[in-house]
Protein backbone atom coordinates (compact mmCIF):
# COMPACT_ATOMS: atom_id res chain seq x y z
CA UNK A 1 0.00 0.00 0.00
CA UNK A 2 2.36 2.31 1.18
CA UNK A 3 5.04 1.50 -2.16
CA UNK A 4 2.10 2.25 -4.39
CA UNK A 5 1.47 5.63 -2.32
CA UNK A 6 5.56 6.26 -3.13
CA UNK A 7 4.90 5.26 -6.69
CA UNK A 8 2.08 7.58 -7.15
CA UNK A 9 3.80 10.37 -5.08
CA UNK A 10 7.06 10.08 -7.58
CA UNK A 11 5.40 9.76 -10.62
CA UNK A 12 3.10 12.49 -9.68
CA UNK A 13 6.37 14.74 -9.41
CA UNK A 14 8.12 13.69 -12.29
CA UNK A 15 5.22 14.66 -14.82
CA UNK A 16 5.17 17.99 -12.97
CA UNK A 17 8.63 18.61 -13.61
CA UNK A 18 8.19 17.76 -17.09
CA UNK A 19 5.37 19.61 -18.11
CA UNK A 20 7.24 22.48 -16.29
CA UNK A 21 9.96 22.15 -18.00
CA UNK A 22 8.64 21.45 -21.65
CA UNK A 23 6.49 24.98 -20.95
CA UNK A 24 9.45 26.75 -20.25
CA UNK A 25 10.96 25.85 -23.49
CA UNK A 26 8.31 28.42 -24.79
CA UNK A 27 9.50 31.74 -22.35
CA UNK A 28 13.28 29.93 -23.11
CA UNK A 29 13.91 30.47 -26.65
CA UNK A 30 12.24 33.63 -26.03
CA UNK A 31 14.46 34.86 -23.27
CA UNK A 32 17.46 33.33 -25.44
CA UNK A 33 16.26 35.04 -28.94
CA UNK A 34 15.68 38.40 -26.95
CA UNK A 35 19.20 38.53 -25.42
CA UNK A 36 20.90 37.51 -28.22
CA UNK A 37 19.06 40.26 -30.26
CA UNK A 38 20.25 42.85 -27.99
CA UNK A 39 23.71 43.18 -29.23
CA UNK A 40 21.95 44.53 -32.73
CA UNK A 41 19.11 46.86 -30.84
CA UNK A 42 22.31 48.87 -28.65
CA UNK A 43 23.48 50.26 -31.66
CA UNK A 44 20.49 50.63 -33.90
CA UNK A 45 17.35 51.61 -32.67
CA UNK A 46 14.35 48.84 -33.38
CA UNK A 47 13.25 51.84 -35.64
CA UNK A 48 15.51 51.74 -37.93
CA UNK A 49 15.93 48.06 -38.19
CA UNK A 50 11.94 47.93 -38.74
CA UNK A 51 12.17 50.83 -41.14
CA UNK A 52 15.16 50.89 -43.34
CA UNK A 53 15.15 49.13 -46.33
CA UNK A 54 19.06 48.72 -46.42
CA UNK A 55 20.30 45.19 -45.57
CA UNK A 56 23.64 45.02 -46.27
CA UNK A 57 25.64 43.29 -42.99
CA UNK A 58 29.15 44.43 -44.19
CA UNK A 59 28.20 47.94 -43.95
CA UNK A 60 26.38 47.50 -40.40
CA UNK A 61 23.15 48.11 -42.24
CA UNK A 62 20.45 45.96 -41.37
CA UNK A 63 17.35 47.19 -42.54
CA UNK A 64 14.67 44.88 -42.59
CA UNK A 65 11.63 47.16 -44.62
CA UNK A 66 12.18 45.65 -47.71
CA UNK A 67 11.99 42.02 -46.45
CA UNK A 68 9.27 42.69 -44.17
CA UNK A 69 6.90 43.58 -47.49
CA UNK A 70 7.88 41.03 -49.47
CA UNK A 71 6.83 38.55 -46.45
CA UNK A 72 3.40 40.55 -46.14
CA UNK A 73 3.41 40.02 -49.62
CA UNK A 74 4.00 36.59 -49.84
CA UNK A 75 1.72 35.34 -46.93
CA UNK A 76 -1.08 37.80 -47.89
CA UNK A 77 -1.52 36.72 -51.68
CA UNK A 78 -0.63 33.10 -50.03
CA UNK A 79 -4.47 33.83 -48.09
CA UNK A 80 -6.25 35.35 -50.59
CA UNK A 81 -5.50 32.32 -52.45
CA UNK A 82 -6.13 29.74 -49.97
CA UNK A 83 -9.01 31.46 -48.05
CA UNK A 84 -11.44 31.15 -50.68
CA UNK A 85 -10.33 27.75 -51.76
CA UNK A 86 -10.29 26.32 -48.77
CA UNK A 87 -13.69 27.70 -47.50
CA UNK A 88 -15.60 26.04 -50.51
CA UNK A 89 -13.89 23.45 -49.88
CA UNK A 90 -14.69 22.62 -46.39
CA UNK A 91 -17.95 23.60 -47.00
CA UNK A 92 -18.40 21.11 -50.04
CA UNK A 93 -16.92 18.31 -47.78
CA UNK A 94 -19.38 18.62 -44.95
CA UNK A 95 -22.96 19.83 -46.45
CA UNK A 96 -22.74 18.27 -50.12
CA UNK A 97 -21.00 15.77 -50.80
CA UNK A 98 -21.93 12.16 -50.61
CA UNK A 99 -21.38 10.17 -47.60
CA UNK A 100 -18.77 8.25 -49.36
CA UNK A 101 -17.06 10.89 -51.12
CA UNK A 102 -16.51 12.75 -47.91
CA UNK A 103 -14.93 9.55 -46.21
CA UNK A 104 -12.51 9.23 -49.24
CA UNK A 105 -11.38 12.73 -49.31
CA UNK A 106 -10.32 12.70 -45.61
CA UNK A 107 -6.98 10.51 -46.19
CA UNK A 108 -5.61 13.36 -49.19
CA UNK A 109 -6.37 16.34 -46.36
CA UNK A 110 -4.03 14.65 -44.45
CA UNK A 111 -1.58 13.66 -46.73
CA UNK A 112 -1.53 17.24 -48.29
CA UNK A 113 -1.06 18.14 -44.69
CA UNK A 114 1.91 15.41 -43.84
CA UNK A 115 4.05 16.22 -47.19
CA UNK A 116 7.28 17.52 -46.71
CA UNK A 117 7.40 21.16 -47.45
CA UNK A 118 10.83 20.56 -48.97
CA UNK A 119 9.06 18.92 -51.35
CA UNK A 120 6.86 21.28 -52.50
CA UNK A 121 9.76 23.49 -52.75
CA UNK A 122 11.69 20.92 -54.93
CA UNK A 123 8.16 20.67 -57.26
CA UNK A 124 7.88 24.64 -57.00
CA UNK A 125 11.37 25.14 -58.41
CA UNK A 126 11.53 22.94 -61.28
CA UNK A 127 8.09 23.05 -62.55
CA UNK A 128 6.02 26.29 -61.35
CA UNK A 129 8.92 28.76 -61.66
CA UNK A 130 9.63 27.40 -65.30
CA UNK A 131 6.10 27.76 -65.86
CA UNK A 132 5.54 31.47 -64.30
CA UNK A 133 8.57 32.36 -66.03
CA UNK A 134 7.27 31.10 -69.58
CA UNK A 135 3.61 31.62 -69.40
CA UNK A 136 2.49 33.47 -66.46
CA UNK A 137 4.41 36.28 -66.45
CA UNK A 138 4.39 36.99 -70.19
CA UNK A 139 0.57 37.03 -69.70
CA UNK A 140 0.90 39.68 -67.87
CA UNK A 141 3.75 41.15 -69.36
CA UNK A 142 6.42 41.43 -67.27
CA UNK A 143 9.70 39.38 -67.88
CA UNK A 144 10.55 37.25 -64.32
CA UNK A 145 13.17 34.81 -64.04
CA UNK A 146 10.28 32.43 -62.16
CA UNK A 147 12.14 32.32 -59.14
CA UNK A 148 9.73 35.17 -57.64
CA UNK A 149 7.18 36.38 -55.11
CA UNK A 150 4.61 35.04 -56.98
CA UNK A 151 5.73 31.32 -57.44
CA UNK A 152 6.24 31.80 -53.04
CA UNK A 153 2.70 32.60 -52.68
CA UNK A 154 0.98 29.87 -55.28
CA UNK A 155 2.90 27.24 -53.45
CA UNK A 156 2.59 28.40 -50.02
CA UNK A 157 -1.08 28.58 -50.24
CA UNK A 158 -1.50 24.67 -51.59
CA UNK A 159 0.60 23.75 -48.11
CA UNK A 160 -2.35 26.44 -46.11
CA UNK A 161 -5.19 24.57 -47.87
CA UNK A 162 -5.00 21.39 -45.36
CA UNK A 163 -4.52 23.54 -42.37
CA UNK A 164 -7.37 25.98 -43.27
CA UNK A 165 -9.96 22.46 -44.78
CA UNK A 166 -9.17 20.45 -42.05
CA UNK A 167 -10.19 22.95 -38.87
CA UNK A 168 -13.20 24.39 -41.28
CA UNK A 169 -14.70 20.91 -41.12
CA UNK A 170 -14.30 20.08 -37.84
CA UNK A 171 -16.14 23.80 -36.84
CA UNK A 172 -18.93 23.00 -39.58
CA UNK A 173 -19.18 19.36 -37.93
CA UNK A 174 -19.59 21.05 -34.60
CA UNK A 175 -23.00 22.89 -35.94
CA UNK A 176 -25.81 21.55 -34.34
CA UNK A 177 -28.25 20.04 -36.95
CA UNK A 178 -31.28 21.95 -35.30
CA UNK A 179 -29.89 25.43 -36.60
CA UNK A 180 -29.61 24.32 -40.31
CA UNK A 181 -33.02 22.57 -40.35
CA UNK A 182 -34.58 25.55 -39.05
CA UNK A 183 -33.11 27.79 -41.66
CA UNK A 184 -34.12 24.54 -44.28
CA UNK A 185 -37.54 24.53 -43.47
CA UNK A 186 -38.36 28.19 -43.48
CA UNK A 187 -37.70 27.56 -46.84
CA UNK A 188 -34.17 28.40 -47.56
CA UNK A 189 -31.52 27.22 -50.72
CA UNK A 190 -28.97 25.00 -48.63
CA UNK A 191 -26.57 27.49 -50.04
CA UNK A 192 -28.12 30.67 -48.32
CA UNK A 193 -28.46 27.97 -45.27
CA UNK A 194 -24.75 27.95 -45.60
CA UNK A 195 -24.15 31.43 -46.60
CA UNK A 196 -26.61 32.70 -43.54
CA UNK A 197 -26.44 29.87 -40.65
CA UNK A 198 -23.32 28.12 -40.98
CA UNK A 199 -20.55 30.20 -41.91
CA UNK A 200 -22.18 32.96 -39.47
CA UNK A 201 -22.33 30.04 -36.17
CA UNK A 202 -18.71 28.55 -37.09
CA UNK A 203 -17.19 32.54 -37.97
CA UNK A 204 -15.46 32.44 -35.02
CA UNK A 205 -13.50 29.48 -35.96
CA UNK A 206 -13.50 30.38 -39.11
CA UNK A 207 -11.17 32.94 -38.36
CA UNK A 208 -8.83 31.17 -36.21
CA UNK A 209 -8.40 28.73 -39.26
CA UNK A 210 -7.17 31.47 -41.07
CA UNK A 211 -5.20 32.57 -38.05
CA UNK A 212 -3.09 29.31 -38.02
CA UNK A 213 -3.00 29.52 -41.99
CA UNK A 214 -1.22 32.83 -41.67
CA UNK A 215 1.16 31.24 -39.23
CA UNK A 216 2.16 28.14 -40.92
CA UNK A 217 2.27 30.35 -44.29
CA UNK A 218 3.73 33.21 -42.24
CA UNK A 219 6.91 31.03 -40.60
CA UNK A 220 7.40 28.88 -43.65
CA UNK A 221 11.16 28.58 -44.56
CA UNK A 222 12.17 26.21 -47.12
CA UNK A 223 9.85 26.02 -49.31
CA UNK A 224 9.96 29.86 -49.52
CA UNK A 225 13.28 29.98 -49.80
CA UNK A 226 13.28 27.74 -52.89
CA UNK A 227 11.57 29.82 -54.95
CA UNK A 228 11.67 33.16 -53.87
CA UNK A 229 15.08 34.23 -55.01
CA UNK A 230 16.96 35.66 -52.26
CA UNK A 231 16.69 39.29 -53.36
CA UNK A 232 16.61 41.95 -50.73
CA UNK A 233 14.82 44.94 -51.78
CA UNK A 234 11.44 46.82 -52.74
CA UNK A 235 9.59 44.66 -54.94
CA UNK A 236 8.19 46.62 -57.81
CA UNK A 237 5.74 43.74 -59.07
CA UNK A 238 4.71 39.98 -57.80
CA UNK A 239 6.97 38.78 -60.11
CA UNK A 240 10.11 39.81 -58.37
CA UNK A 241 12.52 37.96 -56.48
CA UNK A 242 12.23 38.67 -53.13
CA UNK A 243 13.06 37.49 -49.14
CA UNK A 244 11.41 36.90 -46.10
CA UNK A 245 11.93 37.47 -42.86
CA UNK A 246 11.66 32.97 -41.97
CA UNK A 247 13.83 32.47 -45.62
CA UNK A 248 16.13 35.02 -44.73
CA UNK A 249 17.57 33.02 -41.67
CA UNK A 250 17.90 29.97 -43.86
CA UNK A 251 19.73 31.63 -46.52
CA UNK A 252 21.75 33.75 -44.49
CA UNK A 253 22.92 31.93 -41.20
CA UNK A 254 25.54 30.05 -42.43
CA UNK A 255 27.45 32.98 -43.46
CA UNK A 256 26.58 35.56 -40.61
CA UNK A 257 26.85 33.24 -37.73
CA UNK A 258 30.63 34.00 -37.11
CA UNK A 259 30.05 38.05 -36.47
CA UNK A 260 28.53 38.69 -33.55
CA UNK A 261 26.58 41.18 -34.84
CA UNK A 262 25.12 39.74 -38.16
CA UNK A 263 24.10 36.89 -35.65
CA UNK A 264 22.23 39.32 -33.70
CA UNK A 265 20.88 41.04 -36.35
CA UNK A 266 19.69 37.32 -37.41
CA UNK A 267 18.53 36.39 -34.10
CA UNK A 268 16.26 39.78 -34.17
CA UNK A 269 14.45 38.69 -37.17
CA UNK A 270 13.80 35.26 -35.32
CA UNK A 271 12.21 36.91 -32.30
CA UNK A 272 10.35 38.98 -34.53
CA UNK A 273 8.65 36.25 -36.39
CA UNK A 274 8.33 34.06 -32.63
CA UNK A 275 6.14 36.94 -31.80
CA UNK A 276 4.14 37.72 -34.58
CA UNK A 277 3.19 34.10 -34.28
CA UNK A 278 2.75 34.00 -31.11
CA UNK A 279 0.35 37.37 -31.35
CA UNK A 280 -1.51 35.45 -34.42
CA UNK A 281 -2.16 32.27 -31.92
CA UNK A 282 -3.05 34.31 -28.84
CA UNK A 283 -5.82 35.96 -31.18
CA UNK A 284 -6.59 33.20 -32.44
CA UNK A 285 -7.15 31.47 -29.12
CA UNK A 286 -9.43 34.46 -28.29
CA UNK A 287 -11.32 34.64 -30.47
CA UNK A 288 -11.99 30.86 -29.93
CA UNK A 289 -12.57 30.92 -26.09
CA UNK A 290 -15.02 33.94 -26.63
CA UNK A 291 -16.93 32.42 -29.08
CA UNK A 292 -17.30 29.37 -26.98
CA UNK A 293 -18.54 31.25 -24.01
CA UNK A 294 -21.44 33.06 -26.32
CA UNK A 295 -22.52 30.05 -28.34
CA UNK A 296 -22.72 27.76 -26.42
CA UNK A 297 -22.12 24.57 -28.79
CA UNK B 1 -40.62 32.41 -60.10
CA UNK B 2 -37.97 35.50 -60.92
CA UNK B 3 -37.01 35.00 -57.45
CA UNK B 4 -36.56 31.56 -57.23
CA UNK B 5 -34.70 31.54 -60.96
CA UNK B 6 -31.94 34.10 -59.04
CA UNK B 7 -32.03 31.85 -55.82
CA UNK B 8 -31.40 28.40 -57.76
CA UNK B 9 -28.73 30.10 -60.23
CA UNK B 10 -26.83 31.32 -56.84
CA UNK B 11 -27.03 28.03 -55.37
CA UNK B 12 -25.84 25.88 -58.75
CA UNK B 13 -23.15 28.67 -59.38
CA UNK B 14 -21.77 28.29 -55.62
CA UNK B 15 -21.89 24.66 -56.51
CA UNK B 16 -19.77 24.46 -59.04
CA UNK B 17 -17.50 26.76 -57.09
CA UNK B 18 -17.41 24.46 -54.36
CA UNK B 19 -16.15 21.54 -56.84
CA UNK B 20 -13.83 23.46 -58.53
CA UNK B 21 -12.00 24.77 -55.77
CA UNK B 22 -12.25 20.70 -53.77
CA UNK B 23 -10.69 20.12 -57.75
CA UNK B 24 -8.18 22.45 -57.42
CA UNK B 25 -7.18 20.83 -53.68
CA UNK B 26 -6.88 17.63 -54.88
CA UNK B 27 -5.74 18.15 -58.01
CA UNK B 28 -2.24 19.40 -56.56
CA UNK B 29 -1.89 17.31 -54.31
CA UNK B 30 -2.34 14.56 -57.45
CA UNK B 31 0.23 17.20 -59.14
CA UNK B 32 3.01 16.58 -56.60
CA UNK B 33 2.58 13.13 -56.50
CA UNK B 34 2.70 12.79 -59.83
CA UNK B 35 6.03 15.35 -60.46
CA UNK B 36 7.61 13.05 -57.26
CA UNK B 37 6.61 9.99 -58.53
CA UNK B 38 7.21 10.10 -62.38
CA UNK B 39 10.43 11.89 -61.78
CA UNK B 40 11.79 9.95 -58.57
CA UNK B 41 10.80 6.41 -59.66
CA UNK B 42 12.96 7.23 -63.16
CA UNK B 43 16.14 8.36 -61.17
CA UNK B 44 15.58 5.60 -58.07
CA UNK B 45 18.50 2.79 -58.41
CA UNK B 46 19.86 -0.28 -56.81
CA UNK B 47 22.84 2.21 -56.41
CA UNK B 48 20.76 5.08 -55.38
CA UNK B 49 19.93 3.24 -52.56
CA UNK B 50 23.15 1.45 -51.06
CA UNK B 51 25.90 3.96 -52.13
CA UNK B 52 26.84 6.94 -50.80
CA UNK B 53 27.38 10.09 -53.14
CA UNK B 54 30.56 10.12 -55.10
CA UNK B 55 32.02 13.83 -55.63
CA UNK B 56 32.64 14.70 -59.09
CA UNK B 57 35.87 14.02 -60.76
CA UNK B 58 37.25 15.74 -63.69
CA UNK B 59 35.63 13.87 -66.99
CA UNK B 60 32.98 12.14 -64.97
CA UNK B 61 29.79 13.44 -62.90
CA UNK B 62 28.94 13.30 -59.79
CA UNK B 63 27.37 9.64 -58.76
CA UNK B 64 26.89 7.19 -56.62
CA UNK B 65 23.52 7.35 -54.19
CA UNK B 66 21.82 8.39 -51.27
CA UNK B 67 22.10 6.28 -48.75
CA UNK B 68 24.04 8.73 -45.92
CA UNK B 69 20.59 10.68 -46.53
CA UNK B 70 18.33 7.40 -45.38
CA UNK B 71 20.55 6.82 -42.72
CA UNK B 72 20.99 10.10 -41.62
CA UNK B 73 16.90 10.50 -41.46
CA UNK B 74 16.48 7.16 -39.92
CA UNK B 75 19.11 7.73 -37.19
CA UNK B 76 17.31 11.62 -36.23
CA UNK B 77 13.76 10.94 -36.74
CA UNK B 78 13.50 7.21 -35.32
CA UNK B 79 15.17 8.10 -32.00
CA UNK B 80 13.73 11.79 -31.95
CA UNK B 81 10.55 10.39 -32.12
CA UNK B 82 10.85 7.70 -29.46
CA UNK B 83 11.80 10.42 -27.15
CA UNK B 84 9.20 12.98 -27.93
CA UNK B 85 6.79 10.19 -27.87
CA UNK B 86 7.75 9.83 -23.82
CA UNK B 87 8.02 12.95 -23.02
CA UNK B 88 4.61 13.74 -24.90
CA UNK B 89 2.89 10.92 -23.14
CA UNK B 90 4.14 11.52 -19.71
CA UNK B 91 2.81 15.50 -20.45
CA UNK B 92 -0.64 14.40 -22.51
CA UNK B 93 -1.58 12.28 -19.09
CA UNK B 94 -0.44 15.03 -16.98
CA UNK B 95 -2.77 17.87 -18.77
CA UNK B 96 -6.12 16.01 -17.45
CA UNK B 97 -8.28 17.32 -14.79
CA UNK B 98 -7.11 14.16 -13.04
CA UNK B 99 -3.38 16.12 -12.33
CA UNK B 100 -4.35 19.49 -13.23
CA UNK B 101 -6.66 22.51 -12.18
CA UNK B 102 -8.08 22.92 -16.35
CA UNK B 103 -7.11 26.63 -15.77
CA UNK B 104 -3.37 25.71 -15.91
CA UNK B 105 -3.17 23.15 -18.32
CA UNK B 106 -5.25 25.15 -20.75
CA UNK B 107 -2.48 27.56 -20.53
CA UNK B 108 0.25 25.05 -20.84
CA UNK B 109 -1.67 23.53 -24.24
CA UNK B 110 -1.98 27.03 -25.32
CA UNK B 111 1.90 27.68 -25.15
CA UNK B 112 2.22 24.15 -27.00
CA UNK B 113 0.17 25.08 -29.19
CA UNK B 114 2.36 27.95 -30.14
CA UNK B 115 5.35 25.76 -29.80
CA UNK B 116 3.40 23.80 -32.48
CA UNK B 117 3.14 26.75 -34.37
CA UNK B 118 6.88 28.76 -34.59
CA UNK B 119 8.73 28.11 -37.72
CA UNK B 120 10.80 25.13 -37.43
CA UNK B 121 13.89 27.26 -37.89
CA UNK B 122 13.76 29.24 -34.82
CA UNK B 123 14.38 25.22 -32.63
CA UNK B 124 17.06 24.74 -35.23
CA UNK B 125 18.87 28.61 -34.69
CA UNK B 126 17.95 27.72 -30.97
CA UNK B 127 20.01 24.45 -30.75
CA UNK B 128 22.51 25.39 -32.86
CA UNK B 129 23.13 28.81 -30.42
CA UNK B 130 22.97 26.11 -27.40
CA UNK B 131 25.36 24.01 -29.11
CA UNK B 132 27.31 26.82 -29.79
CA UNK B 133 27.59 28.22 -26.36
CA UNK B 134 28.47 24.05 -25.06
CA UNK B 135 31.58 24.26 -27.24
CA UNK B 136 29.89 21.20 -29.91
CA UNK B 137 29.64 21.27 -33.46
CA UNK B 138 26.82 20.20 -35.67
CA UNK B 139 26.34 16.23 -35.58
CA UNK B 140 23.30 14.01 -35.05
CA UNK B 141 22.38 14.44 -31.17
CA UNK B 142 22.25 18.17 -31.63
CA UNK B 143 19.72 17.46 -34.68
CA UNK B 144 18.17 14.81 -32.93
CA UNK B 145 17.71 17.32 -30.00
CA UNK B 146 15.90 19.85 -32.64
CA UNK B 147 13.86 17.29 -34.14
CA UNK B 148 12.73 15.99 -30.16
CA UNK B 149 11.93 19.95 -29.52
CA UNK B 150 10.08 20.30 -33.02
CA UNK B 151 8.16 16.89 -32.51
CA UNK B 152 7.26 17.10 -28.79
CA UNK B 153 4.32 20.05 -29.00
CA UNK B 154 2.97 17.99 -31.65
CA UNK B 155 2.78 14.69 -30.36
CA UNK B 156 1.56 15.99 -26.78
CA UNK B 157 -0.86 18.18 -28.50
CA UNK B 158 -2.77 14.75 -30.76
CA UNK B 159 -2.68 12.42 -27.91
CA UNK B 160 -3.81 15.10 -25.55
CA UNK B 161 -6.85 15.31 -27.55
CA UNK B 162 -7.60 11.70 -27.81
CA UNK B 163 -7.21 11.17 -24.31
CA UNK B 164 -9.50 14.08 -23.56
CA UNK B 165 -12.07 11.77 -25.29
CA UNK B 166 -11.58 9.35 -22.62
CA UNK B 167 -15.24 8.70 -20.96
CA UNK B 168 -15.04 10.01 -17.10
CA UNK B 169 -17.49 6.74 -16.09
CA UNK B 170 -13.85 5.06 -17.32
CA UNK B 171 -12.08 6.98 -15.46
CA UNK B 172 -14.37 6.82 -12.16
CA UNK B 173 -14.64 2.77 -12.36
CA UNK B 174 -10.13 2.90 -11.84
CA UNK B 175 -10.34 5.14 -8.71
CA UNK B 176 -13.22 3.23 -6.97
CA UNK B 177 -11.62 0.24 -7.02
CA UNK B 178 -8.62 2.15 -5.44
CA UNK B 179 -6.17 2.51 -7.93
CA UNK B 180 -3.90 5.77 -7.71
CA UNK B 181 -3.90 8.42 -10.08
CA UNK B 182 -0.62 7.21 -11.63
CA UNK B 183 -2.30 3.91 -11.96
CA UNK B 184 -5.44 4.82 -13.11
CA UNK B 185 -3.36 7.16 -15.86
CA UNK B 186 -1.06 4.77 -16.91
CA UNK B 187 -2.98 1.86 -17.07
CA UNK B 188 -6.37 2.61 -17.66
CA UNK B 189 -6.44 5.51 -19.41
CA UNK B 190 -3.25 5.40 -21.41
CA UNK B 191 -4.75 1.91 -22.63
CA UNK B 192 -8.36 3.42 -23.61
CA UNK B 193 -6.58 5.64 -25.69
CA UNK B 194 -4.15 3.94 -27.16
CA UNK B 195 -4.96 4.30 -31.02
CA UNK B 196 -4.85 8.07 -30.53
CA UNK B 197 -1.96 8.14 -28.77
CA UNK B 198 0.01 5.77 -31.81
CA UNK B 199 -1.89 8.57 -34.39
CA UNK B 200 0.29 11.01 -32.23
CA UNK B 201 3.32 9.19 -32.51
CA UNK B 202 2.99 8.42 -36.36
CA UNK B 203 2.37 11.75 -36.95
CA UNK B 204 5.34 13.45 -35.04
CA UNK B 205 7.14 10.66 -37.35
CA UNK B 206 5.77 12.10 -40.18
CA UNK B 207 6.30 15.18 -39.52
CA UNK B 208 10.15 15.56 -37.83
CA UNK B 209 11.58 13.34 -41.05
CA UNK B 210 10.37 15.62 -42.92
CA UNK B 211 11.29 19.16 -41.63
CA UNK B 212 14.42 20.19 -43.58
CA UNK B 213 14.39 24.02 -41.48
CA UNK B 214 15.16 22.35 -37.77
CA UNK B 215 18.25 19.83 -38.99
CA UNK B 216 19.43 22.39 -41.62
CA UNK B 217 22.19 23.77 -39.19
CA UNK B 218 22.00 21.61 -36.43
CA UNK B 219 22.77 18.59 -38.37
CA UNK B 220 25.07 19.83 -40.93
CA UNK B 221 25.82 18.15 -44.04
CA UNK B 222 28.26 15.21 -45.13
CA UNK B 223 28.99 12.73 -47.77
CA UNK B 224 30.12 9.91 -46.21
CA UNK B 225 27.92 7.24 -43.64
CA UNK B 226 27.72 8.70 -39.83
CA UNK B 227 29.83 6.08 -37.59
CA UNK B 228 29.31 8.12 -34.49
CA UNK B 229 26.43 10.36 -32.59
CA UNK B 230 29.03 13.65 -32.92
CA UNK B 231 29.25 12.81 -36.64
CA UNK B 232 27.44 15.53 -39.02
CA UNK B 233 24.97 13.60 -41.32
CA UNK B 234 22.92 14.08 -44.64
CA UNK B 235 18.92 13.81 -44.19
CA UNK B 236 16.48 13.45 -46.61
CA UNK B 237 15.26 16.97 -46.55
CA UNK B 238 18.65 18.38 -46.56
CA UNK B 239 19.74 16.39 -49.13
CA UNK B 240 17.11 17.93 -51.24
CA UNK B 241 17.57 21.49 -50.20
CA UNK B 242 21.69 20.95 -50.87
CA UNK B 243 21.05 19.23 -54.42
CA UNK B 244 17.78 21.29 -55.81
CA UNK B 245 19.65 23.86 -57.86
CA UNK B 246 22.16 21.87 -59.66
CA UNK B 247 21.22 20.30 -62.74
CA UNK B 248 23.26 17.12 -61.88
CA UNK B 249 22.20 16.82 -57.86
CA UNK B 250 18.58 16.78 -59.51
CA UNK B 251 18.14 13.61 -59.93
CA UNK B 252 19.60 12.42 -56.43
CA UNK B 253 16.84 15.10 -54.79
CA UNK B 254 14.00 13.77 -56.58
CA UNK B 255 15.07 10.13 -55.54
CA UNK B 256 14.95 11.17 -52.00
CA UNK B 257 12.25 13.22 -52.58
CA UNK B 258 10.39 10.34 -53.50
CA UNK B 259 11.49 8.11 -50.54
CA UNK B 260 10.53 11.37 -48.45
CA UNK B 261 7.13 10.75 -50.00
CA UNK B 262 6.59 7.29 -49.69
CA UNK B 263 7.75 6.84 -45.95
CA UNK B 264 5.28 9.85 -44.92
CA UNK B 265 2.58 7.93 -47.16
CA UNK B 266 3.37 5.27 -45.67
CA UNK B 267 3.25 6.56 -42.19
CA UNK B 268 -0.11 7.77 -42.66
CA UNK B 269 -1.39 5.22 -44.07
CA UNK B 270 0.33 3.08 -41.30
CA UNK B 271 -1.40 5.30 -38.69
CA UNK B 272 -5.14 4.51 -39.97
CA UNK B 273 -4.53 0.90 -40.43
CA UNK B 274 -2.88 0.51 -36.76
CA UNK B 275 -5.70 3.33 -35.40
CA UNK B 276 -8.70 0.87 -36.69
CA UNK B 277 -6.89 -2.37 -35.68
CA UNK B 278 -6.33 -1.05 -32.02
CA UNK B 279 -10.27 0.46 -31.71
CA UNK B 280 -11.31 -2.86 -31.16
CA UNK B 281 -9.79 -3.11 -28.03
CA UNK B 282 -10.68 -0.10 -26.07
CA UNK B 283 -14.36 0.30 -24.38
CA UNK B 284 -16.90 1.90 -25.82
Amino acid sequence: MNARKWRDLIGTKTLLIITLFISSLFFLIFILLLSRSLLVLESHSIIEVLFSSVWNPDAGQFGLAAIIVDTILVTGFALLIAIPISLLSAIYIVEYAPRKIRKAIRPFIDILAGVPSVVYGLCAFLFLAPFVQNVIAPFFGVQSTGLCIFSAAFILSIMVFPIIISLCIESFDAIPLSLKEASLSVGATKWETVKKVVFRASAPSIIAAILLGFGRAFGETIAVNMVIGGTIRFPSSLFNPGETLASLIASKYGELMSIPVHESALMLVALILFIVVFLFYLLGFLTLRRAKKRWKY
Amino acid sequence: MEVLNRRTLEEKLFKILMVGSLCIVIGSLVVIFGLVVINGASSLSIEMITQTPRPSTPGSPPGGGILNAIVGSILLALPATGLASLIGIGIALFLQSDFLHPRYSDIIRFMLDVLWGIPSIIYGIFCLMIMISIGMSSSILVGMIALTMLEIPIITRSMDEAIKMVPIGLKEGAYSLGSTKIETAFRVIRRQAFPGILAGILLGLGRGIGDAASILFTAGFSNRLPTSLFDSTATLPTMIYNLYSTPLGQSKAFAAAFILLMIVLIVSVLSRLLTRRFKKHIIK
